[in-house]
This record gives C-alpha cells, sequence and structure tokens, in this order.
C-alpha cells in the first residue's frame, strides 16, 4: 500500500518536473520566438545534434546549478534562502491530489490513480497557494533592495486580492457537482447531458423534431459553469504572476522585482515554481471543468462494456486506464497551451488595472455566478 | 507511542517554539511574523491530526495566507527599522506592570482550569470535522450567528473605509 502511494507520487513528480518543466522551459522559448517573428533557441547541442534546440533546458539546469549564488550585502540570509523553496514546496506538493485517472480494478485489488485522495481536495491546493505566497514576499523583502521589496509588496496585494475571487469563482462547480473532492469531481464529469433535457424540467413540451434532437455534451464543469472557467483561469494565472499579471516583477520597471536579488539555482527554483504552477493550474482546470481523466462521450461503464465481453475485464481495465491517462495528459497538454498563449500574446495589465479587474468585475461576476448557479439548482429541485 | 502522538507532540513543539520566536525577534519585525507564521501552521497539522480537515485548511487559508500576509504588505509599506519611524517606547515601569498583569491573568486561568476542571466537550459523532458537517451545521443551527457575524465583519470593513476615506480626502 506504501509502495503504492510512493509510486504514484514518483510518477506525478518525474512526469511534471522531471518532463514537464523542461518541456515547458523550451516551449516558453520557442512559442514566443514563434510569435514574434524569430527562431528562438537553438544553439545548445550534444555532439552536433541540437534537436530544435531541446537541449536548452538542460543546458540552463547545468548553467544554474554552476553559476554563483549571490547574496546581497545587508540582506537577511535566512529568510533569503528559505524564499525560493516557500515557493517551490507548495508547487509541487499540490501535484498530490490531482488525480490523473479512474478506479480501476484488476482481480481483487483496486488501483485509484491519484496520490492523495482526501475529501478536502480543493481547499488542500488553496491552502498550499496561500503559503506559496510568503515565497515571493520574503524574497522580496529579505534582499534589502528597492525594487524587491515594491515587488514583495505587489505580490502580497495581488495575490491576496485574488485568492479571494479565485475561491469564490468556483463555489458554483462545488454546488453543481457537490463535492470538494477532485475524484469525486471528476468521476460526475463522466457522463452526458441531452443539450435539450432542461426545457423538460421545466415541464415545457418540446416540439417533435426536438425532442429526438440526438446531441449530448459531456457533463463537464465548462459546460455548466462556462463563468466559472474563465474567472478561474484568470485567477489562477493572477496567482501564478505569470504575464500579463507579473507586476511583482515587472522587467520593465522593476528590474525583475522580488527576483532582482536572486541568481544560480535559487533563482532557479522560482522559475521552477511557476512552471510547475502552470501544470497544478491545468491539471487543476483539467479535473473541475474539463472531466478529469473522463473520455468524452466514452464513459467508463461504455469502455469497459464494450471490451470486457471480447477480450475479458482486465485487458478492459487496461485499455481504459491507458485511455483516461492519455486523455487527462491530453487535456492538461491544452490548458497549458491556453495559458502560453495568453502568456505571449497579451501586455502587462497596469497595476490599477490589475485591482479593478480583480475587485470590481471578477468578485461581483462571481458573486452574481454564485447566485444563479442557487437559482437554477433550486428551480430544478437538486436541492436538498 | 503511535505515529499520531510523535507527530502531536512535534507540532505542539513548532507550535510554541513559533510563539516564543516571535516574541524573541520583536525587534526584526518580519523574522517575528515568520513565528507567528510558524504557529498557525503547527496549530493546522494539530487540527489535521483531529480530523478537524476544514479548520485546518481555514487555518491556513485566512490566518496564516491572508491575514498574515497582509501583516507583512503592512510591515512592508512601513519600514519598521526605519530611523524616521517613530519608535516610542512605552515608560519601564508600564512594562513591568502589564507583564505583571498578564503573568497574573494567566496564572489564574489557569489555576481555575485546573480547580473547576475542562467542560466536557460533548458527543461528536464519528468522523465529524469535514466541511459538510460544519457546513450543515453553520447553515442550519448556528444561521443566525453566522449572519450576525458576517453582519459585524460588514460593518467594521464600512468603518475602516470610511476612516480610511477621510485621511485620502
Amino acid at each position: 500500500m506504501l509502495f503504492l502511494v510512493a509510486a504514484k507520487c514518483l510518477f506525478v513528480v518525474v512526469l511534471v518536473v522531471g518532463v514537464c518543466v523542461p518541456l515547458l522551459a523550451w516551449v516558453d522559448r520557442k512559442q514566443s520566438a514563434l510569435m514574434q517573428d524569430r527562431i528562438g533557441g537553438n544553439r545548445a547541442a550534444i555532439g552536433g545534434v541540437t534537436l530544435i534546440g531541446l537541449f536548452h533546458p538542460l543546458a540552463d539546469f547545468v548553467k544554474l546549478l554552476t553559476k554563483e549564488d549571490v547574496v546581497p550585502a545587508g540582506a537577511n540570509r535566512v529568510l533569503h534562502a528559505l524564499a525560493p523553496i516557500i515557493a517551490v514546496v507548495p508547487a509541487i506538493a499540490a501535484l498530490a491530489v490531482i488525480p490523473y485517472g479512474g478506479v480501476y480494478t484488476f482481480g481483487r485489488s483496486t488501483v485509484s490513480l491519484v496520490a492523495a485522495d482526501i475529501d478536502w481536495g480543493v481547499l488542500y491546493i488553496f491552502a498550499l497557494g496561500s503559503i506559496a505566497t510568503y515565497g515571493a514576499v520574503l524574497a522580496g523583502w529579505s534582499s534589502n533592495n528597492n525594487w524587491s521589496l515594491l515587488g514583495g509588496v505587489r505580490a502580497a496585494a495581488q495575490m491576496i486580492s485574488y485568492e479571494v475571487t479565485m475561491g469564490l469563482s468556483i463555489v458554483g462547480i462545488f454546488m453543481v457537482f457537490g463535492t470538494l473532492k477532485l475524484t469525486d469531481m471528476a468521476a460526475a464529469q463522466d457522463s452526458t447531458i441531452r443539450i435539450m433535457g432542461f426545457v423538460e424540467v421545466f415541464g415545457w413540451i418540446l416540439p417533435e423534431w426536438a425532442s429526438r434532437f440526438p446531441f449530448t455534451l459531456p457533463n463537464w464543469g465548462i459546460v455548466l459553469q462556462p463563468l466559472g472557467f474563465v474567472m478561474f483561469l484568470t485567477c489562477s494565472m493572477a496567482r501564478n504572476k505569470r504575464p500579463p499579471f507579473d507586476l511583482p516583477e515587472a522587467g520593465s520597471e522593476l528590474v525583475a522585482g522580488y527576483l532582482t536579488e536572486y541568481s544560480g539555482m535559487r533563482y532557479g527554483l522560482f522559475r521552477l515554481a511557476e512552471l510547475v504552477e502552470i501544470a497544478v493550474i491545468a491539471g487543476l482546470m483539467t479535473s473541475l471543468f474539463l472531466g478529469g481523466w473522463t473520455v468524452p462521450w466514452l464513459s467508463t461503464d461504455r469502455i469497459i462494456g464494450a471490451i470486457a465481453p471480447l477480450l475479458g475485464e482486465a485487458f478492459a481495465n487496461v485499455v481504459c486506464l491507458l485511455a483516461q491517462v492519455a486523455m487527462f495528459i491530453a487535456k492538461v497538454v491544452g490548458m497549458i497551451w491556453l495559458q502560453m498563449l495568453i502568456r505571449w500574446s497579451l501586455p502587462r495589465f497596469r497595476y490599477d488595472q490589475l485591482m479593478n479587474l480583480c475587485w470590481k468585475v471578477l468578485l461581483p461576476l462571481s458573486i452574481a455566478n454564485i447566485f444563479a448557479t442557487a437559482g437554477v439548482l433550486l428551480l430544478l429541485g437538486e436541492v436538498g | 507511542m503511535t505515529i499520531e502522538v510523535v507527530l502531536f507532540y512535534a507540532l505542539a513543539a513548532l507550535a510554541v517554539f513559533g510563539a516564543l520566536a516571535m516574541l524573541l525577534f520583536v525587534r526584526e519585525v518580519v523574522a517575528s511574523a515568520m513565528g507567528l507564521a510558524v504557529t498557525m501552521v503547527s496549530l493546522a497539522g494539530i487540527y489535521l491530526l483531529l480530523e478537524a480537515h476544514l479548520i485546518a485548511a481555514l487555518q491556513i487559508i485566512v490566518y496564516a495566507g491572508a491575514i498574515l500576509v497582509l501583516f507583512l504588505f503592512v510591515i512592508m509599506l512601513f519600514d519598521p527599522n526605519n530611523d524616521d519611524f517613530d519608535r516610542a517606547d512605552p515608560p519601564q515601569i508600564a512594562i513591568k506592570v502589564a507583564g505583571i498583569a498578564a503573568a497574573l491573568m494567566l496564572g489564574v486561568a489557569i489555576a481555575g482550569v485546573v480547580s473547576a476542571g475542562l467542560p466536557d466537550a460533548g458527543e461528536l459523532p464519528e468522523g465529524f470535522g469535514g466541511f459538510r458537517d460544519i457546513g450543515l451545521q453553520l447553515f442550519t443551527a448556528y444561521v443566525i450567528p453566522v449572519e450576525a457575524a458576517g453582519l459585524l465583519l460588514l460593518a467594521a470593513m464600512v468603518g475602516a473605509v470610511v476612516l480610511a476615506k477621510q485621511r485620502i480626502d
């Protein structure tokens, strides 16, 4: 049992930190180059092979490890050293509760593809996120540098503000699926809804042609809570301090904000935290809004039901597992692509725009979303 | 000793350590605030051992994640190590009187608890402490206190905005 948990943790961490993050570093270079009509990093080579720049993350890593770790005079040495660790640990720990597959039966044993299947999964991620705030804030404070300090102050205000709206924006999802557990949330999306179905609930009679309308949509969060999807994506990107929300870093105003006095691998850890956080956001968005590991229109029962009579229960479970894990990874890649696209498309917000967006647009919208969701649930008679 | 007991003593020691650090580093304001953070996170760990998942999560999200970060925010805005900062230390006699009074109060409280014993905490159903149980209680049996507390906080917030607005205008 302990072995299984360790294996799952290892799988997730190796997949994200070992595969996803280097690829993201590469995508960061290459996508920006593509969008700005450049070539992008293509010189790092092993024995003359460049592999379209894929060795650059490796070269970056070696460079960061071997560079001098400069600590500015007058810095608070302890906090300066702790800040990158406080930033990176919560990002990696958040991976534990994201389910990357369903529950599969092999003979007498069942396997649930999530490292920690806890009741309060979403709250766990929020709690870790609020600890990660300290990373940026302490980095800004401990560096003994005005630009860093300004970056830290900005980070504190920005991350607290967006934490509020981030929580409120997904209350609608909690109401619809009635759970905070990410595995239950994904499992609840393993079905379909008829597009015309809502009309019948109100007792209206559909015309003949419409009642035969066969189209169904997957029962996904994005279908039920489209506004929640947009708001949650905005808030989580703002929490992650990446462009267009990179005001704590703001290269054109604050040198590099809270990162100014960091070098070598301590700087690398902050970057690592950001890239891991991209993967965490993608995984969380997938679990909440894009059906998690479910294959659209092909529920687990249908997959197993189709294969099991022909090739046996165990084989059907293996196929189902592979298909669903692949589906999950595909969705996560899609969400990462979306974040990268936004990151390289939009210019940085001004600080007042950032705060107005949070408190005057997203906060009222998310509260309205909660009320609308509650109203619809009440009408549908789903409030017990 | 089971793993829970070991974890409990470790977390309790960490909580006390954080509280002491908060007092000892009172001149290093940020370090002092971090001591408070250590105490809060350790308390969350103790709540987790009690299977009070909701309170553990709220302890971190609200106290460690929001309130304390706001403390840090204020500390950074008004750098207290700056010489311009008017550090008006209270007179020595006042510090001594306050210290003795606090020690007396603590002594009376401890003596009261030891002599009278703690009231019975009441029976809780097995596994109580999840957000569903507490949420149901809050919005059925305790709905009026919850709403009253909400109203009070709203009033405090409006008051704070009014006071701050006067300074700006």
